[in-house]
């Protein structure tokens, strides 16, 4: 087993305080609330997961362009993806937190979340026990680390800005209607 | 008062937050949130070392990049559950109800079928996570915040799927409950 030096293991350690604290301040970690979303009853998660995805963008894109990080993307392959996001939204609805809110759940005291984490540990056995005979259908049709902005020619920031402002008029007219 | 004694903060300001850890992430670490592939590393280190070969992962390595490590997203995934212990503790926030009521609406107040529900849907959704390469975290925030194409197609067909399942679940049981 490979295992990182101690500095980058504790920065990890901290990145991870700091979300869970923050799932937790969201109330993000809750069965109840996560199952009002899905039932579109609430839209708690919509809110935090937004405000991260536009507020995320604005920095990322910054720090990627003045050359201080350098972008993570997965690859798109249409087999995997839309099947694993069928599997992973189904099974999140029966579970009633997705795999960071399962952690921040068992953090909160929650033991069916202690189940959910014994399940997605399971599901992972199963995934490496399988992936060999998987592994051509995942990659089927591989079209590489795409982004939005290169597969049409453009630069990232009208995206951003498009996320961005979606975001902010969202918040406003939330506040406004209270 | 003491923010952190809060039980629960806006989810814009929480939003925001996770924004702003994701540009940490991005500078110190080089890396994007995420939390899924700590698992599948976690599986295939467990199979190594105490079932080489039920667990088959001889051939999964032989036909994958990923290997056995702790790493800085291991240590940011365990960091989840302390950082949400230490929020709600501070808070008070840690009665949840042992079946939620949701749940018990339409599986009944038994807590082992509850845990049954939470270890299978944690399964698929931990199956599923690993066949798209991301989740809630590593797809639907830090790689539509990149604008990532394969993010952007795996975000909503997980939603949908996730609110039309937890609607042919849930969905009349629940409304009776209001």
């Amino acid at each position: 087993m490979r295992i990182e030096p101690a500095g980058k293991l504790i920065l990890g350690l901290g990145t991870g305080v700091a979300f869970g604290a923050l799932l937790q301040k969201g109330r993000v970690g809750k069965y109840e609330v996560i199952l009002d979303q899905l039932l579109l009853r609430d839209a708690t998660v919509a809110k935090v997961m937004g405000t991260a995805m536009a507020v995320g963008a604005v920095g990322v894109h910054a720090l990627v362009q003045s050359g201080r990080a350098t972008y993570d993307i997965k690859p798109l392959r249409l087999v995997s993806i839309l099947g694993g996001a069928v599997l992973f939204g189904s099974g999140m609805a029966v579970t009633g937190y997705c795999p960071g809110t399962t952690i921040a759940a068992v953090g909160e005291g929650r033991r069916d979340a202690v189940a959910g984490l014994l399940g997605m540990l399971t599901g992972a056995a199963l995934f490496v026990r399988a992936y060999p005979r998987m592994k051509p259908v995942l990659e089927a049709g591989d079209r590489g680390k795409v982004t939005l902005p290169k597969a049409t020619r453009t630069s990232p920031w009208p995206w951003v800005a498009g996320l961005a402002t979606t975001v902010l008029a969202f918040a406003v007219a939330d506040r406004l209607r209270r | 008062m003491n923010i952190l004694e809060k039980k629960s903060w806006s989810p814009y300001a929480v939003g925001a937050g996770i924004g702003v850890l994701s540009w940490i992430s991005f500078l110190t670490a080089k890396k994007p949130i995420g939390i899924t592939t700590a698992f599948e590393n976690t599986a295939a280190g467990l199979g190594q070392r105490f079932a080489p070969k039920a667990s088959g992962v001889n051939a999964y390595l032989a036909k994958n990049e990923e290997v056995p490590k702790l790493d800085w997203e291991w240590m940011l995934a365990a960091g989840v559950a302390l950082g949400s212990w230490l929020s709600s503790t501070a808070s008070g926030d840690r009665e949840a109800e042992r079946v939620p009521a949701v749940w018990a609406s339409r599986f009944g107040s038994s807590s082992v079928t509850r845990d049954v529900g939470a270890f299978i849907g944690g399964a698929l959704m931990m199956f599923g996570a690993r066949v798209a390469k991301g989740c809630t975290s590593g797809h639907a925030i830090s790689g539509t915040q990149q604008l990532a194409a394969s993010s952007w197609i795996f975000s909503p067909v997980m939603a949908a799927a996730a609110a039309g399942v937890a609607r042919a679940l849930f969905g009349k049981a629940a409304a009776r409950a209001h």
